[in-house]
């Protein structure tokens, strides 16, 4: 197939005739040029949604309670709902098997001093599986276990921020911390994809947060993580069944959402799903009407060089040029011309993209802008097709031209 | 060499057709040198296209090295031109993009031969037509006359047996139409067959058979006093 000969006959042409090159390349790299950057800036957009979820686990719940806004049999509005122990367990038994990880939160505000050190921070008092649920990442020690539960030992995890500001570079682990005037182990520390308000906080049992300060059962949230077996609609099912339950259990009207509602990330993946769905919806339409349009392009002006050669053509054939010669000729040409013209255009996309990178972020939610090699290597793979077909036809039909009609051309 | 019995051809224009050759017989032996005259539309250079598998005729046979030009495809009457005809046209038909050189070298890429060595051939023709020097050259930077040298020099690259020239002198000044003359005597005289057309007494006179053309039949076909000369 390399036929040198062939290779330099083509690149005289082209060379030659630049101006005809430049134009036919120009519309191949503008599309592919259109199309990168299209691809590039729905891809910065989704990478940017997905971000915004990235703090916590994807398929995290949380049951928040408040005030009653509906007066129900017989109770008044204004009720302060409680969440409590008992429905903590009710949950953990009724729904076994759509739940992965769950934890009880209370939340606290409490001074927190080493040495001469002091400031306030907010405490949560949790379970285990809260480590999961909230991404917590453990840089030394390790975060609470069920036997500091059981025992409610007052053990503490503190943020990566709480150590700075508390212990500077000096090591932490393992030290007494005075929490709200008792004393508590730092058993670990933890950093978080969050940002710093998420690194600005600390971690107790708990157990050892309800006996000490109230002694009683209260809880402040359920937070959970449903299974990730569950379908986004099947999650979503879940959560409004057991909103449903447990406002029939507290007592709640059934339409009180200010008393106690479900959050649920299931709800927001599906509708962050359905709007990138659309917005994909959206570039595959324009970016393939952009590669259309490229191809209409090219071939109008392979049609064009095509009918401004034929003479030429029609020379070559009196010098014994074969039709196969004369079209394997114009589509390798074409080939060329749109193969070339299409790594210019993507390669300046990249380019444009990669100086775009995160400046978007902030005003247009556009972060990290980038195509994938997937749809790169489609792109030009049918831009190449559109060469080798635009090319193909009319120089087929050129070939055949008897050569005396073909010479009469101008 | 070229052998034409009952050759009729006719051009479709609209629903009608007109009838162009009606009927030629014509036989060329390897080595002559005919030129065809005749006033213009009699169908000069219809013969001529014929001859030389540019064109199909209607009816007729056509033997062109003792072969029966019959069903041609293009691929098969690019080989036959290839191999066994140069052209010579009024319009020179020089690819404009193209040295002098790489002009003639042309039909030589479509036989198959190497870069350097059809560069070489090429330089030997243009050499033999006194354009060495201009080998290099566009054609628009070269006059009428050069360029019909060029074009000579690529239809004789290939050593055909028959070189067609439709007008070779049409464009030239009278110096040059000797020049390009003097040039197909020689071809002549080295053995190849030319056939020319042309409306010059004084051209067809340095030929050495004038084959008359009126309305698309022979009218007369005798040998000049250049033939009997020699
Ligand atoms: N492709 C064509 N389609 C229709 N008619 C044609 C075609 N080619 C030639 N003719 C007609 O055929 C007739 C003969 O044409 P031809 O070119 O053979 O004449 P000629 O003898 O070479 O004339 P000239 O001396 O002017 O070159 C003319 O009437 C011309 O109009
Ligand atoms: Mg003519």
């Amino acid at each position: 197939m390399f036929d040198l000969d062939r290779w330099r006959e083509i690149f005289q042409s082209i060379n030659k005739n630049r101006l005809r090159s430049v134009m036919s390349g120009f519309t191949v790299a503008f599309a592919i040029l259109l199309f990168t950057l299209l691809f590039g800036i729905v891809s910065g957009l989704s990478n940017s949604f997905k971000g915004a979820f990235a703090d916590d686990a994807q398929n995290s719940m949380r049951v928040r309670v408040w005030k009653t806004t509906k007066p129900f049999k017989g109770l008044q509005t204004g009720r302060r709902i409680q969440l409590k122990n008992d429905e903590y367990n009710y949950v953990k038994e009724e729904y076994a098997n759509k739940i992965q990880y769950q934890s009880a939160r209370i939340y606290k505000n409490f001074t927190l001093k080493y040495k001469n050190k002091a400031d306030n921070y907010n405490i949560r008092a949790v379970n285990p599986a809260h480590q999961f649920l909230e991404k917590t990442i453990i840089d030394e020690g390790r975060f609470l276990n069920e036997r500091d539960l059981k025992e409610k030992s007052k053990v503490i995890v503190i943020g990566r921020l709480v150590k700075e500001d508390l212990f500077g570079e000096r090591p932490a682990l393992g030290k007494r911390l005075n929490v709200n005037g008792s004393s508590y182990q730092i058993i670990g520390i933890f950093s978080d994809d969050g940002g710093d308000n998420e690194e600005r906080i600390a971690y107790i049992p708990v157990t050892t947060a309800q006996m000490i300060y109230g002694n009683n059962d209260y809880i402040s949230q359920i937070v959970l993580g449903y299974n990730p077996n569950l379908s986004l609609d099947a999650a979503i099912a879940f959560g409004n069944r057991m909103e449903r339950d447990l406002r029939k259990k507290m007592n709640i009207h059934p339409d009180d959402q200010s008393a106690l509602s479900v959050r649920n990330m299931a709800e927001a993946n599906k509708g962050v799903g359905q709007f990138m769905g659309i917005l994909y919806a959206i570039v595959i339409l324009v970016g393939s009407g952009t590669l259309v349009a490229g191809i209409i392009g090219i071939s109008n002006i392979m049609i064009f060089v095509i009918k401004e050669r034929t003479k030429e053509f029609g020379i070559r054939k009196a010098l014994g040029a074969k039709p196969s010669s004369i079209v394997g000729m114009v589509v390798q040409e074409s080939v060329l011309i749109t193969t070339l013209a299409g790594y210019l255009g993507l390669s300046l996309g990249t380019y444009l993209l990669s100086l775009i990178g995160n400046s978007l972020e902030e005003d247009y939610f556009i972060k990290d802008p980038s195509v994938s090699t997937g749809i790169v290597v489609g792109a030009t793979i049918v831009l190449i097709l559109s060469g080798l077909i635009a090319g193909y036809l009319p120089a087929k039909r050129a070939a055949n031209i008897k050569p005396i009609v073909a010479l009469r051309a101008d | 060499m070229i052998k034409i019995e009952k050759l009729h051809k006719s051009y479709p224009i609209g629903k009608d057709s007109l009838h162009v050759l009606k009927g030629i017989d014509l036989h060329i032996k390897e080595g002559e040198f005919v030129s065809i005259m005749g006033s213009s539309g009699s169908g000069k250079s219809t013969l001529l296209n014929i001859v030389g598998l540019l064109d199909i005729h209607d009816e007729g046979d056509y033997y062109l090295n003792d072969q029966l030009i019959k069903d041609m495809n293009e691929k098969k009457s690019a080989i036959l031109r290839n191999k066994f005809l140069g052209f010579v046209f009024q319009s020179f038909n020089l690819i404009s993009y193209k040295t002098a050189l790489e002009n003639v070298a042309l039909p030589l890429y479509y036989k198959g031969m190497s870069r350097k060595e059809r560069l070489k051939v090429a330089l030997e023709y243009l050499d033999k037509v006194g354009l060495k020097d201009w080998a290099n050259h566009l054609p628009n930077e070269l006059s009428g006359g050069q360029k019909q040298r060029v074009a000579i020099a690529r239809a004789l690259v290939t050593k055909p047996k028959v070189v067609l020239a439709d007008e070779p002198t049409g464009a030239l000044d009278s110096t040059t139409t000797d020049s390009v003359m003097d040039l197909l005597k020689d071809i002549n005289d080295e053995g190849m067959t030319v056939f020319v057309i042309t409306h010059e007494e004084e051209v067809a006179e340095q030929t050495k058979r004038i084959v008359r053309l009126k309305d698309g039949v022979i009218i007369s076909d005798e040998l000049t006093k250049a033939s009997k000369a020699v």
